[in-house]
């Protein structure tokens, strides 16, 4: 039956329909939903993994054990994950190996826009690219045979036009191959330098085999039409291509990306009196071509930055893009925002009324930096708050630590947050680190992680107690805090920089979007009593607003936080709820069917 | 047939997905090629949003692009506004008249542009605007925006209402199908 699918769905039936029995892999958008639509497969054993690197050894494993095995991540989350893949090009594989890796051109959810292909070329990894839906599940198939026959991982990179995708799919049977059994093998398998020495001929000659195999395979296809114009493209730029110039032109699609044909090309450039290569981000199938001598365009007419469209390619090509209405007005810009309620957003605030120097992290709180908070002061990668602060205030001549803290979600320290911890507590620098704990995964929609308790299916699961592990790694102090408690925010921060020593803050409050939270009644405002003073402005909260110089609470979006009303000096917020929420800081979290924190920061044995 | 594009536009959180989904089905029901383009992950947190739905004999590009929309659904007046540029030329825009200020508005950084249904009209193109709240709640709930917008879309679109409503019931929950399909009439009525 033919139906509608996203790509990243259409990936999942991929490694269904190929007998893929192992999936571990860390979300990232793009690339989450692979990992989301394979667990709804029982047949398929699925886990989130506390990050890409652990993902890919365990995929590793898994092969080892005979099976067919995936793991996917975003682009960067393969920088994570570069250490075993580079290593596995030698090894090669038991089960085949399908690596997924989504990239995020024009950088919709990313903090850079890094191509993926130089992975595949560094680490001598072949790499499938799919334009579409149905090509993806395909390819997936593929590169299952792929893997095994030429005895190698191999990555499907996607995009973020072809992972958030729906195009038409025709799904199949599952047909799973018998496990392989695990044989001892010591000069494939152990990686010391005798054995690795013997194994990089190996992944030398399996290139140049795959290389010749793509001269004439089907992934990479020559479409001819007029020959006054060759378009050498691949994944969802060929899409593009097809949308400005129909069958009007001569196309090469390549749908392996690495190795790239060299004969295909120079019959293909042959037969066309100019050639260009259209591909987004950097020029790596331009430079093959050059490589190989050809005469051609590439990067000269089309950007490196950003995503393309088909606009971009006509005008950049000289064809005629249309245009619509434009609108003589400023439009003001709506930039994401922290949703009403955000339990960060009390943390922020008071790091912004403290002035704080805040070494940021990836994840929803990256938009602490946003105005009026404007709460941060640097954003790298997973986990760099932690170890950035270490090294900020070792250089700081003791001034940086009086007013520094990281900041770190739950999911984003089990990532990459515990190493730089040690390094805190090993090498004690005078840091403050304050984990922000929402109980789950929030920036990538909600997946659960090693600190919440549950599964990737949502059923009990091992659960890591955050307070004894910062304990155990040496913080002799570890406080846990509820963010819609003002003073109590305001009290933590300023002590824990104050004393001399490292110290963990826990901000603990799930989002406020997950299922299970219960709010309170929405707040609404008094007018008679509101002086129009924007006190409650400073936080950013989008359901506040001020009308006819009175704040007004949108009671759709309000869920009844208190922080606005914390900040009121004529207490013109009213709600009948707000006593129980500001009574005692541990009764939301009980509410929320969370366990309590005692004023010690140990956690209770809880439900 | 040449390729038709249709941009659902709105605020992170305002459920276009239904919207989308509907649309998808209709159309692939309908024997069309289909390509539905979303964005996940950090716009979606009260951020400017948009869908991308195309369909015709075969579909290439998963965007649309300036100039091309032949309709511009908008859950909020805003963002209609936003788009405008996207709609080809004799494109219809089926608009909430919902207002929602994005946080310049709110930090007094920037005000909400005033008259613009008119302004946009100004520009040449067709403009409807309507109550969705309204109406939405009239059938039975506010959550049913997006059906009253797809009612209204209908009647614009060149399908008989008979596939709009196999599409509602084959994606609609059963126990909020009444209320949608009365959504969708007062939507196409409107």
């Amino acid at each position: 039956m033919k139906e509608l699918m996203l790509g990243n769905k259409a990936f999942a039936r991929g490694l269904y329909e190929a007998g893929c029995c192992f999936v571990s892999s860390y979300p990232g958008t793009p690339s989450t939903e692979i990992t989301e639509e394979a667990a709804k497969y029982d047949d398929i054993y699925c886990e989130w993994a506390p990050n890409e690197k652990v993902a890919m050894e365990a995929c590793f494993g898994a092969s080892l054990a005979g099976r067919r095995a995936f793991c996917g991540m975003k682009h960067v989350g393969l920088n994570v994950a570069a250490d075993p893949l580079y290593t596995m090009s030698y090894t090669g594989v038991n089960g085949g190996i399908v690596i997924a890796v989504a990239d995020d051109a024009g950088m919709h959810s990313s903090q850079n826009e890094q191509d993926s292909r130089h992975h595949a070329i560094a680490s001598k990894v072949p790499m499938l690219e799919p334009s579409d839906s149905a090509e993806t599940l395909e390819f997936v198939k593929l590169a299952y045979e792929l893997s095994e026959e030429y005895d190698t991982p191999i990555i499907v990179k996607m995009c973020t036009r072809v992972a958030h995708s729906q195009s038409v799919v025709e799904a199949g049977e599952r047909v799973v191959p018998e496990r392989k059994p695990y044989e001892k093998n010591i000069p494939k398998n152990v990686m010391m330098p005798g054995m690795a020495k013997k194994r990089h001929p190996f992944v030398e000659d399996r290139m140049k085999r795959m290389a010749e195999w793509s001269e004439t395979a089907s992934v990479n296809r020559v479409e001819m039409g007029d020959t006054k114009l060759g378009i050498i493209t691949s994944s969802t730029s060929y899409q593009y291509v097809k949308e400005v110039y129909g069958d009007k032109v001569s196309v090469l699609k390549i749908g392996l990306v690495n190795p790239l044909p060299t004969k295909l090309i120079k019959d293909f450039a042959a037969k066309v009196d100019k050639l260009i290569v259209v591909e987004e981000l950097d020029p790596i199938i331009e430079n093959h071509c050059r490589a190989l001598g050809l005469t051609l365009n590439g990067k000269d007419l089309l950007p490196i930055c950003d995503e393309f469209s088909q606009n971009l390619i006509a005008e950049a090509l000289g064809e005629k893009a249309a245009k619509g209405p434009s609108l003589d007005e400023n439009v003001p810009v709506r930039p994401p925002v922290m949703c009403a309620g955000c339990p960060h957003r009390g943390l922020f605030y008071t790091l912004s009324k403290n002035k704080c120097t805040v070494l940021g992290d990836i994840g929803c709180y990256t938009l602490g930096a946003v105005a009026p908070l404007s709460a941060m002061d640097m954003t790298l990668c997973m986990g760099g708050s932690i170890s950035a602060i270490h090294g900020f205030n070792k250089a700081g001549d003791g001034e940086n630590e009086k007013k520094t803290v990281a900041v770190i979600g739950d999911s984003t320290f089990m990532h990459s947050g515990m190493t730089g911890l040690a390094n805190v507590a090993y090498n004690q620098s005078n840091s403050t680190i304050i984990i922000l704990d929402n109980s789950i995964t929030g920036m990538t929609g909600h997946q659960q992680n090693p600190t919440t308790g549950l599964n990737i299916k949502g059923d009990p699961a091992g659960k890591i107690d955050l307070e004894a592990l910062c304990r155990a790694m040496g913080f002799n102090r570890v406080r846990v805090v509820d963010p819609y408690d003002l003073a109590a925010c305001d009290a933590a921060v300023k002590e824990e920089l104050k004393v001399d020593e490292p110290s963990v803050i826990i901000s603990r409050r799930p989002c406020a979007l997950l299922k299970y939270v219960k709010h309170n009644p929405p707040l609404c405002v008094d007018k008679s009593k509101c002086i129009g003073c924007k006190s409650c402005m400073r936080i950013g909260c989008p359901a506040i607003s001020i009308k006819e110089g009175k704040a007004v609470v949108d009671q759709t979006l309000c869920v009844g936080c208190g922080v606005c009303e914390q900040l009121c000096p004529v207490k013109a917020f009213e709600s009948s709820a707000k006593e129980a929420v500001l009574a005692n800081s541990s009764e939301p979290l009980k509410a929320a069917g969370l366990p309590a924190a005692d004023a010690a920061g140990q956690r209770k044995e809880g439900n | 047939m040449e390729t038709k594009n249709v941009m659902i536009v709105g605020v992170g959180g305002q459920g276009s997905l239904l919207a989308s989904k509907l649309l998808g089905r209709l159309l692939l029901d309908a024997g069309y090629d289909v390509k539905v383009s979303e964005v996940h992950g950090m716009s979606q947190r009260g951020g400017s949003v948009v869908t991308y739905v195309r369909y015709g004999d075969k579909v290439y590009s998963p965007v649309i692009d300036e100039g091309q929309a032949d309709y511009i659904v908008s859950f909020e007046l805003l963002e209609a506004a936003r788009w405008l540029s996207y709609l080809k030329e004799g494109g219809q825009i089926v608009t909430n008249i919902q207002q929602i200020d994005p946080m310049p508005v709110i930090t007094g950084a920037a005000q909400y542009p005033e008259n613009l249904v008119e302004k946009m009209q100004a520009t040449g193109a067709k403009v409807d605007a309507i109550d969705c709240v309204k109406l939405a709640q009239e059938a039975g709930s506010v959550k049913a925006v997006n059906i009253v917008l797809m009612g209204r879309l209908s009647h614009y679109f060149d399908m008989p209402e008979e596939a709009w409503i196999k599409a509602m019931e084959a994606i609609v929950p059963a126990k909020f199908l009444e209320m949608n399909k009365k959504a969708f009439e007062l939507g196409k009525n409107a």
